[in-house]
């Protein structure tokens, strides 16, 4: 109690400094926000540009900052000194305890993902379900699978990778284009486009062996816009920005899900509704991105899983004991863009329709980011780091309940990337390790103990 | 021949433009070994201030004379965008400085992402048209066939590109702010060591870079007429493309580098196909990457074991 009546004492004293802090803090605001906010260039009836002044918008600005700063400022000592309290490192217990937790999560995230279109179906209803397991489940379930699938190359062999969205693409597209000229299904068109991207990840990632850091992720990203250019402009077989339509959806087990008699729902005797569809493509995806999940628990015991984590760690020690570094870095590439084939030969099938809008370098940086925040490396932080970006957006889409706060042409959906940008900036200062830091090492003596954040190299490439 | 000279001559009139930016990157990597990923949206920042800022001088407030108008556009930009650059750097990556290798990218770009939507949203999605000014052209070849012409707009791109370089290059090379920028450059602790206050001038050297692409930002929104929220990335990346091929690191290097680019671009559209001059960009930043990685006047890295 007296530790609280102290705390609240010294947080008094501080409020007229804060108070004038957070004065500072709202004048910058005001110089950011005039020239940007205060006038908007509109056209008038005879399309002459004019200017609109909002100075409302200044104004919110300048009071969230204002509000903001204050708020950070009264609150955040006590927090510094809660985490002084705690004990630095955890202890081989605590660390047993927490790969208990770990996997008692994982098991239990796995059961209610099962679930969740059962959960979505009784708790939303058969008209509601649709945008929960669709909006909602698969695309953040495309997401965890892009993640876990990048998290081969950037978290495991330390190759940082700002163009994986080209073997989306290439996933993708090679689905499109398979299904048009060759009147392929999904499901053969799903391992063919896996093999297409993994050869596009050797073919991209040969001339960049060489490079390291910066230099690396500035040339996969050149790799991912030429891609993204080439689909654009090469139009006899990409049809351009206009993209490819009437894509095959999958079937199941050769019922393809429509309303004729030879139809899933006909087979089974049950009503005709299109959520069987996207409740089969959730459990398409989920399956999908726990083979991509188990492939990478597995491949990480093999040699080559070891050899790549020894690359990040140290390429020179690794190339000097003898490791291949040339075909440690291809196969990275190669198994990274093989998952990444096949969720874009599954994006390809959910849509039915693909254009290069979706394949901008855009989608690459919020993956990185999804990899980035999750703790590089660590496959539930991926999937929570998914969870919460995407799914975080996602909510944002549901917000229509602010219309009747900030009036009627109050749209919430375009400040989705807004508020998803700011949110990438701030999740890294507050924790520029990710939200899971700690590993768990593949291989051990006695024991396994968690690797804590700073012991572990983020790789050269 | 005459149709190869206007082709020059646009060339280096964009030269000049990514040239500018390229500055930003160059010294930000230079200092801090770090790809400032929202260079480019700070470049687009600031076309939108400098048109406001123009349409407020010339419509509401009614001034006269143009070159009165562009001087004040000018240096309003400079300041307010540079304002941004700081308040950025402040805000995003100072709190991640000497931590891990990889945050602030992500920070760069979560900032890219923030300043392009919050101009999208602010300033809606649609092409914003700027007044036409300095649309009047010198002809200089008026024979038979195909004559060469010079726009006001490139002269005076050319001219205050030249100019600025020059200011900038006094700063740099004669100054105790660009002492301590070099200083910060070689080797950081040593240079805090002998009493320079490295956060400062870190901080200092991303208003340069800012200042700089406002000025590009102006010259930009005057020689296009148009301005949008999507103008930052693919003249971020290629103005980034022009600071490697010129060496990352080296001043002369960027406006060199910003100089091929742009004859490049221009010669391949003229030449080849409009279509894929984005393409040829793109190729030759992998290219150089890969086999001059320290590009025509940066110095060799050393790769200590």
């Amino acid at each position: 109690m007296a530790v609280v009546a102290a705390e609240r004492s010294r947080a008094a004293s501080r409020l007229p400094a804060a108070i004038k802090d957070a004065a500072g803090t709202a004048l910058l605001a005001l110089g950011l926000a005039v020239p940007i906010l205060a006038l908007r260039i509109d056209q008038n009836i005879n399309n002459e540009p004019i200017l609109r002044p909002r100075w409302d918008y200044v104004a919110i600005a300048v009071a969230v900052a204002f509000l903001g700063r204050l708020a950070w400022l009264l609150i955040r000592p006590s927090r510094a000194g809660a985490a002084a309290a705690k004990p630095q490192g955890a202890s081989g217990g605590l660390a047993a305890l927490s790969a208990w937790l770990s996997r008692a999560f994982a098991t239990t995230g796995v059961i209610l993902l099962v679930l969740y279109p059962l959960l979505a179906l009784s708790l939303a209803g058969w008209a509601g379900a649709i945008k929960w397991i669709d909006n909602f489940g698969i695309q953040i379930l495309i997401y965890v699978m892009l993640g876990w699938g990048l998290n081969i190359v950037v978290g495991l062999a330390g190759l940082l990778d700002l163009g994986y969205v080209a073997f989306y693409a290439v996933g993708a597209y090679s689905t499109a284009l398979l299904v048009h000229n060759f009147g392929f299904g999904f499901w053969l068109c799903l391992p063919l486009a896996g093999i297409f991207a993994a050869l596009w990840g050797i073919l991209l990632g040969f001339p960049v062996l060489r490079l390291r850091g910066d230099y690396l992720a500035i040339v996969t990203l050149a790799f991912g816009e030429i891609i993204r250019l080439v689909l654009i402009n090469w139009v006899p077989l990409t049809n351009g920005y206009a993209g490819i339509s009437g894509i095959a959806r999958p079937s199941f087990f050769g019922l393809p899900f429509n309303a004729s008699d030879q139809g899933f729902a006909a087979f089974f005797g049950l009503e005709f509704t299109p959520l069987h569809r996207t409740i089969f493509l959730f459990y398409v995806i989920l399956a999908l991105a726990l083979v991509t999940n188990w492939a990478t628990l597995r491949l990480r015991r093999l040699p080559i899983g070891r050899a790549w984590e020894a690359l990040r760690e140290d390429e020179i020690a690794c190339r000097s004991l003898g490791i291949n570094t040339t075909n440690t870095k291809l196969t990275a590439f190669a198994i990274g863009a093989a998952f990444g084939g096949f969720a874009g030969s599954f994006f390809a099938a959910r849509q039915g329709f693909i254009s290069p809008e979706s394949f901008t370098f855009m989608e690459s940086a919020i993956i990185v980011a999804i990899v980035v925040l999750g703790g590089m490396g660590s496959q539930i932080g991926v999937a929570i780091a998914a969870i919460v970006m995407i799914g975080g957006t996602e909510l944002l889409r549901e917000l229509d309940w602010l219309k009747q706060i900030f009036g009627a042409d109050f749209d919430p959906t375009q400040y989705r990337m807004l508020v998803f940008g700011l949110a990438m900036v701030l999740l890294m200062i507050w924790r520029p390790r990710g939200l899971i830091a700690t590993r768990q090492p593949s291989i051990f003596l006695r024991e396994r103990r968690a690797v804590r954040a700073d012991l572990v190299k983020e790789g050269h490439g | 021949m005459e149709y190869f000279l206007q082709q020059v001559i646009n060339g280096v009139t964009l030269g000049s433009i990514y040239g500018l930016i390229a500055i930003g990157y160059t010294m930000v990597f230079g200092i801090i070994g770090m790809v400032n990923f929202a260079h480019g949206d700070v470049f687009m920042l600031s076309t939108f201030i400098a048109l406001i800022f123009l349409m407020v001088l010339t419509q509401v407030l009614g001034l006269g004379s143009l070159a009165v108008a562009l001087f004040i556009v000018l240096i309003a930009a400079m300041l307010l965008t540079s304002l941004w650059a700081w308040a950025i750097e402040r805000l995003a990556y100072r709190p991640l400085r000497g931590s891990f290798r990889l945050a602030p990218l992500i920070s760069a770009i979560g900032m890219s992402i923030f300043l392009s939507n919050l101009v999208q949203v602010t300033q809606g999605p649609r092409y914003k048209p700027a007044p036409p000014i300095l649309g009047d052209v010198i002809t200089l070849t008026a024979g038979s066939g195909y004559s060469v012409t010079v726009s006001h707009k490139q002269i005076l791109i050319v001219v205050v590109t030249a100019g600025l370089l020059a200011c900038f290059w006094y700063l740099v090379q004669n100054t105790s702010i660009g002492r301590a920028q070099r200083a910060c450059e070689q080797d950081r602790r040593m240079a805090a060591l002998l009493g320079i206050d490295v956060d400062r001038t870190i901080a200092l050297t991303f208003v340069m870079g800012a200042a700089l692409a406002a000025v590009a930002g102006l010259l930009f929104m005057i020689y296009y007429g148009v301005v949008s929220f999507n103008d930052g990335f693919v003249p971020g990346v290629k103005a980034f493309t022009a600071a490697v091929l010129g060496g990352i690191g080296s001043l002369p290097g960027a406006v060199l580098g910003g100089l091929l680019i742009g004859l490049i671009e221009t010669l391949w559209s003229a030449y080849f196909s409009i279509d894929y001059k984005d393409v040829a960009t793109f190729s030759i930043l992998a290219i150089t990457l890969i086999f001059l990685p320290s590009g025509l006047l940066g110095k060799p890295e050393v790769e200590k074991v």
